[in-house]
């Protein structure tokens, strides 16, 4: 009971305060108020930049990765070829039947960050989020471009001379180039690369490549450069979904009220000794922050937890020579203790508990099942389809003839020859539409292309003679070393009666 | 309810005077630039209607600068998939019909036109999947009545079969040997009896050996002394396990007293050559098309020598 009402609350409060400036009444609508947030420089912030050099070498680098698969596939390590329906990472080569590895990949993805809200609570959003990590690059841009916190703000404030226009038209300009690239480098993961590259600029490209540049443009410049913490407060639903998810014990970016209230500046505290929290209400937690949130006012929605102002904080908290971690990660059960002056619990146990124990083995086993299945699939397959229309042909001689439609799938990366078989069909010949009656017998032997499906018609005669439906097998075997083999259960329908 | 409304503490934020259970709704201010993606779908929507189809009027809708219909773009769609198919169909009409067989890739390209195009023109009498029924014949097993090679099947297409006021049609007319008074009703069932036997449904029995002779008499003239019937005037053969119409004692007798008269249109003054030959193709690789012979080289002798002498071993094997 308590601890649900502890997270209620938590919920409301974030959900009560998606704004930090207090709003005038009565008004429908409400210009967005600009963040400039101040350069900083700490450990969280340090780990903000290795992430984004991380995450955008991933995102930049991926697609040039070169990986030999032989003369039939392409050579590109990650590669999504919607136009032949493969996509390829490394050593694994995914077909369009094959998509639940995709779709399993997701689910770990989806309970990756189930376990990541419930440990670290929205380590995702502050940290490797794209949006996080363009509105970051964008802001080093900004303060590349117009300086720091307080010469961008009087900037925003200055009439539009020549001297701001063409500032702004550099910075946006930049945005743009950004913007491009990361369009741009989106599209290489759909095609070889290189080839691409020289495609795209000698306009020889498909129209969707040139289409996609231009709707991630747009969009990374506008979302990046423009709409930013926007994006996470009225657009994202990812933020109320980890709201649900996090509880009493998730770590989240916290402001010590009960030591840092009240406020007041260093002056006050040493005209009235022991009057005043540690806060010295310097505001820097507010001037570095990215949203252009206010995080003494508790947990909310527009905290993405990125936790520069932690570095703030603990920068003055050096120079005043009091202890750090007034705003620090902390649980809210933590919290409470703290406030009723008890010891934490280990930071250990709080991060492995029954529900991240739990969510770790879901998404090791889901894990572990996709390994071993994809250990074990087969590269060579058969799958029959019994034409039913018409069910069977009555020939001249009174045998009776079926046809297959067979498909064949080589899934190697070379050309196979393969050999269909048929099991216990008495007095059964087949031949395929190539082929002729007067040929017919046990086995066909076929070619099939590297890395694709050969689709034959497969014609059986049998006796008219039988049951009138007779089950049997259609086999497929590779003519090579490998002896790789395959098999689909199928039938053979005759006439009711003999006339 | 709007008296209700108050200022949110923690928030600054007013109420929307709701409340249900204890929770109530903060009136948070829209982001202004909300407004602007509104104003953009107007001036989108606008822009939409002056340009496409877009105000209903009695008969019809205004209709847009663009002048875009959906017919007309399935029209596009349609010319622009002809326009691509036409090399096809080009190519499938200048190559002579004996070296298709050599050139698998336009002879399944011909297939898969055929397999579409008999689907609008012919099953309505042989069934969507070609087997046919009582009377219509079933083009998937290997009995012919015509003839059963690619240049046969597209012949029987071209001109039909018993087409009136056509000189090239196939034709062939059986006699109503019961109705026009030739035989006897007892001689009939004896000659139903001989029949039967033919394709072993029946024992011999004196009523056979009977409809033996009347059979050599009558039948054999374009059946065959045997049977076996003869391809150049579709005369079936009596042996084999097929019957076009049954061979049931019932059946065959009506058979045999009223005669049978299958008619075919004939296609070739209805679809384009190139249409033809796809259906030719599509017929062929049913599972039961015979081959033409196969020519070492192919030029206008040898092709002539195969048209000449495919025709008469054609004749020959029924014969014998």
């Amino acid at each position: 009971m308590i601890r649900s009402a502890r997270v209620l609350e938590m919920m409301v409060a974030v959900m009560n305060s998606p704004e930090k400036f207090p709003q005038p009444q009565g008004k429908l609508y409400e210009k967005r108020a600009s963040v400039h947030p101040q350069r900083i420089d700490g450990k969280f912030r340090r780990l903000k930049w290795a992430i984004m050099v991380l995450t955008l070498a991933i995102y930049y680098v991926t697609p040039w990765i070169r990986w030999d698969r032989g003369p039939y596939a392409p050579d590109q390590a990650v590669l999504v070829d919607l136009a032949n329906r493969r996509f390829y990472m490394f050593g694994i080569e995914i077909w369009p039947h094959e998509f639940y590895y995709v779709a399993g990949m997701l689910v770990m993805a989806g309970i990756g960050l189930f376990l990541v809200t419930s440990a670290v609570g929205r380590a995702w959003c502050g940290y490797a989020c794209p949006q996080t990590v363009w509105t970051d690059l964008f802001q080093h841009i900004d303060r590349f471009v117009d300086g720091d916190r307080n010469a961008r703000m009087r900037l925003d404030k200055a009439p539009w001379t020549p001297g701001k226009i063409s500032r702004r038209l550099f910075k946006w300009s930049i945005y743009l180039f950004i913007a491009f690239w990361t369009g741009g480098a989106w599209i290489m993961y759909f095609a070889d690369a290189p080839t691409l590259v020289v495609d795209f600029w000698t306009g020889e490209a498909a129209p969707v490549a040139y289409a996609s540049v231009g709707i991630l443009t747009a969009t990374t410049f506008i979302f990046g450069g423009f709409m930013r913490e926007q994006v996470c407060i009225y657009m994202c639903p990812w933020p109320r979904i980890q709201t649900a998810m996090m509880d009493e014990k998730s770590l989240t970016v916290t402001y010590k009220d009960w030591r840092g209230e009240p406020r007041g500046s260093l002056k006050k505290a040493e005209a009235q000794p022991g009057s005043f929290g540690d806060c010295i209400d310097c505001n820097q937690c507010v001037a570095v922050c990215p949203t252009g949130i206010d995080i003494r006012e508790g947990p909310q929605i527009g905290c993405i937890t990125c936790a520069l102002c932690i570095d703030a904080c603990d920068r003055v908290m050096d120079q005043v020579g009091r202890p750090r971690g007034l705003i620090d990660y902390a649980t809210l059960e933590d919290a409470d203790l703290e406030k009723a002056g008890k010891a934490h619990s280990p930071i250990l146990k709080t991060l492995f508990r029954p529900r991240t124990i739990l969510y770790t083995s879901i998404w090791t086993a889901i894990g572990l099942a996709m390994l071993f299945a994809l250990g074990n699939r087969t590269r060579i397959d058969i799958s029959a389809n019994h034409d039913r229309n018409p069910v069977y042909v009555q020939l001249a001689d009174g045998q009776v003839r079926n046809s297959y439609t067979v498909n064949l799938r080589n899934m190697e990366n070379r050309p196979r020859e393969m050999i269909i078989g048929m099991t216990a069909l008495e007095g059964g010949v087949m031949w395929s539409n190539t082929g002729s009656r007067e040929g017919a017998g046990q086995t066909l032997l076929t070619k099939v292309a590297p890395d694709s499906v050969a689709r034959l018609r497969v014609y059986v005669a049998a006796p008219g003679e039988g049951p009138a439906r007779e089950d049997f097998a259609l086999t497929v075997t590779a003519a090579d070393d490998s002896g790789a083999k395959d098999m689909d259960e199928i039938f053979f329908e005759r006439p009711e009666t003999g006339e | 309810m709007s008296e209700k409304k108050r200022i949110d503490q923690p928030t600054g934020t007013e109420t929307v005077g709701h409340e249900w259970d204890g929770i109530e709704e903060l009136d948070t201010p829209m982001p202004r630039w909300w407004l602007w993606t509104l104003y953009a779908t107007i001036i989108w929507g606008i822009g939409y209607i002056i340009l496409y189809p877009a105000i209903p009027l009695v008969n019809s809708a205004t209709e847009g600068l663009l002048g875009w219909t959906s017919r007309g773009e399935y029209q596009e769609q349609v010319a622009a998939r002809e326009t691509e198919l036409e090399p096809i169909r080009q190519a499938l009409v200048s190559t002579d019909i004996l070296k298709l067989s050599g050139s698998p890739e336009l002879l399944q390209q011909a297939i898969e036109g055929g397999r579409s195009a008999f689907k609008v023109h012919c099953v309505q009498c042989h069934g969507s999947g070609a087997a046919g029924s009582k009377g219509y014949p079933n083009l998937n097993d290997d009995d012919w009545l015509w003839g059963g090679d690619l240049e046969a099947i597209e012949y029987t297409l071209i001109h039909g079969i018993r087409n009136p006021g056509h000189e090239e049609t196939r034709f062939s007319q059986m006699p109503a040997f019961g109705r026009d008074g030739i035989l006897q009703s007892g001689e009939i069932q004896d000659l139903v009896s001989y029949v039967r036997l033919l394709s072993g449904r029946e024992k011999p029995s004196a009523a056979a050996r009977r409809g033996a002779a009347l059979f050599e008499a009558n039948c054999a003239i374009c059946h065959g002394p045997a049977g076996k019937g003869d391809r150049t005037q579709g005369a079936p053969n009596l042996t084999d396990a097929i019957s076009l119409y049954g061979l049931d004692r019932a059946t065959l007798t009506d058979t045999i007293t009223n005669s049978r008269y299958g008619v075919m249109p004939r296609w070739g003054q209805r679809l384009d050559s190139a249409t033809i030959r796809m259906l030719a193709a599509y017929v062929h690789s049913l599972g039961g098309g015979e081959t033409l012979p196969a020519l070492d080289e192919v030029n206008e002798e040898t092709l002539d020598q195969v048209r000449t002498g495919s025709r008469d071993d054609g004749g020959g094997d029924e014969q014998s």
